[in-house]
């Protein structure tokens, strides 16, 4: 940036600072690699190579006001083999997956998917994520399906609540009140349903 | 001695987790008003779950499986295979979409069911309901008008996108549902909100940000003139039900707007006798909105 005069930022600088979570610094530079965009497209089948950047994928995104990369972020640091910055990262657990972006991307670039498969991948090495909460919701739900082949509402929540301490902080009175409202309009099932076929789960969960 | 009844239609039907417990109103709701069009709904015999948000997320194998065992259970069965659910829904079209393109993942227990994936053509129930002669036939059987309801429909996002997936010719506009309750009388508002998400899967681990979209909905429903939004699908039915109160302290203004589901207005406007109890089951009570109505007494005096 030689040609900065005065006390003005250069337009990179500023460009980058206005994105959480906190920005390289100045002097790092990126080194771009491409093999992790390899490796990821032929994994996942999204064709993250096609993107040129457009932004209509954030642009119509819901969910950009609370994420810390926005959606073309993600892929473009995909491209530039940036992986430490994508496992890092907040957007990956708060796509809601509403395939906005899917829906408007010129070259079909599955966001949904590579998000999904950027969760999977972080999940199975049982590192530790930005959203844990989100995490453990699905984990636990995962597990009732595994059971049962069914989710059972009850005892999702009931799990959720004792290992958040939504069941004893805070929380728990307006937990309680709504699960008591919710018993009272008959909408609270006391017992599971489970499937009678079940022998498949174990091989689809082993 | 009478000969069976034969329904005019049968369908495959798959209700998915949700309506045998916290969207019962819906599935009540749905039974009486098929029964009263007299569409026949064979449930799949020994469904299992779809996976929801936490299959695609974190197994995307067992995505494709749960899916592909439910398409495989309604080769079996009539056509279509309609689903209530929007997230149940875009789950099943979009394995189907996979597996017709050669997914490789389905375990042996599963693909020795059925492979014919194509075969299986699978409809939201919203859209069912809402072809031409669906709501030809609702309106038909249409006894009570809906006049003194000012609705917008809300669609959300499962049912509609990827087009490619949910095969919608109007999935940014969608007009079954405004269609549906402009017949039954009801009138119907137009806004620009009724395919954007309201966070469902978000509302257990992250509700704020539920609320953060969810006030959104509220304050362009309210913006158009609405008195109560119609959702096609119980997932949001209940997102923009359950936490009204809560969202509507933190907006600093006052929100009322009951939240039905389609199938619940069509019942009203058809006098199915059971509809007052579904609508009993909703947080935000409707009463106040239906008094103000043409709908007879009995239908909120108990609400």
């Amino acid at each position: 940036m030689s040609h900065t005069t005065g006390g003005a930022a250069p337009e990179t600088a500023r460009v980058q600072a206005a994105a959480a979570p906190p920005p390289p610094p100045p002097e790092e530079v990126i080194r771009p690699s491409g093999r992790w965009l390899a490796q990821v497209e032929a994994a996942s089948g999204v064709k993250a190579g096609a993107c040129f950047g457009c932004k209509k994928c954030s642009n119509g995104c819901p969910l950009t006001f609370a994420m810390d990369l926005h959606p073309y972020q993600v892929v473009r640091y995909l491209q530039l083999g940036q992986m430490q910055r994508l496992e890092g990262c907040r957007t990956i657990w708060l796509c809601a997956s509403c395939q906005t972006c899917l829906t408007r991307c010129p070259n079909q670039v599955d966001l949904p998917r590579l998000m999904d498969f950027l969760k999977e991948t972080m999940a199975r090495r049982g590192q530790a994520v930005e959203e844990e909460r989100t995490l453990l919701f699905h984990q636990l739900f995962l597990k009732g399906v595994a059971k049962r082949g069914r989710v059972f509402e009850g005892e999702l929540m009931a799990g959720y609540l004792l290992k958040t301490g939504g069941a004893f902080g805070p929380e728990a009175l307006a937990n309680a009140k709504l699960g008591l409202i919710m018993f009272r309009k008959g909408r609270l099932k006391l017992l599971p349903a489970r499937i009678k076929d079940r022998a498949w789960l174990k091989e689809l969960f082993k | 001695m009478k000969a069976k009844h034969e329904p005019a239609q049968r369908v495959s039907y798959y209700p998915g987790c949700s309506l045998e417990a916290t969207a019962r109103d819906y599935a009540e709701s749905i039974a009486g008003v098929c029964g009263r069009l007299d569409i026949e709904l064979v449930e799949l015999k020994d469904w299992n779950c779809c996976g929801a948000t936490a299959a695609h997320s974190l197994d995307h194998r067992a995505t494709i499986n749960l899916a592909a065992r439910n398409l495989a259970l309604a080769m079996e069965g009539p056509s279509p295979l309609v689903v209530p659910c929007a997230l149940c829904f875009n789950r099943l079209a979009s394995a189907r979409h996979e597996l017709m393109e050669g997914g490789s993942l389905v375990i042996e227990a599963i693909g020795r069911m059925g492979r014919d994936y194509a075969a299986v053509q699978v409809k939201e129930l919203n859209d069912f309901l809402t072809q031409p002669a669906m709501i030809a036939l609702a309106e038909s059987q249409a006894t009570q008008g809906l006049a003194g309801l000012k609705v917008v429909c809300y669609y959300g996002c499962q049912g509609q996108r990827p087009p490619k997936i949910t095969g919608k010719a109007d999935y940014e506009n969608p007009q079954g549902l405004d269609r549906l309750l402009a017949a039954l009388g009801a009138e119907v508002l137009d806004w620009p909100f009724k395919t954007d998400c309201c966070g469902a899967s978000h509302s257990v681990a992250r509700p704020d940000l539920v609320y953060t979209l969810v006030a959104r909905l509220y304050e362009r429903a309210l913006a158009q003139g609405a008195n109560c939004i119609v959702t096609g699908c119980q997932m949001c039915q209940a997102n923009l039900d359950m936490y009204q109160q809560q969202i509507a302290k933190e907006m600093g203004r006052e929100v009322y707007l009951p939240v039905f589901c389609f199938t619940e207005l069509m019942g009203l406007a058809m006098e199915v006798p059971q509809a007052p109890k579904w609508l009993g089951r909703h947080l935000v009570s409707p009463r106040a909105l239906l008094e103000r109505t043409d709908l007879p007494r009995q239908v909120w005096e108990r609400l």
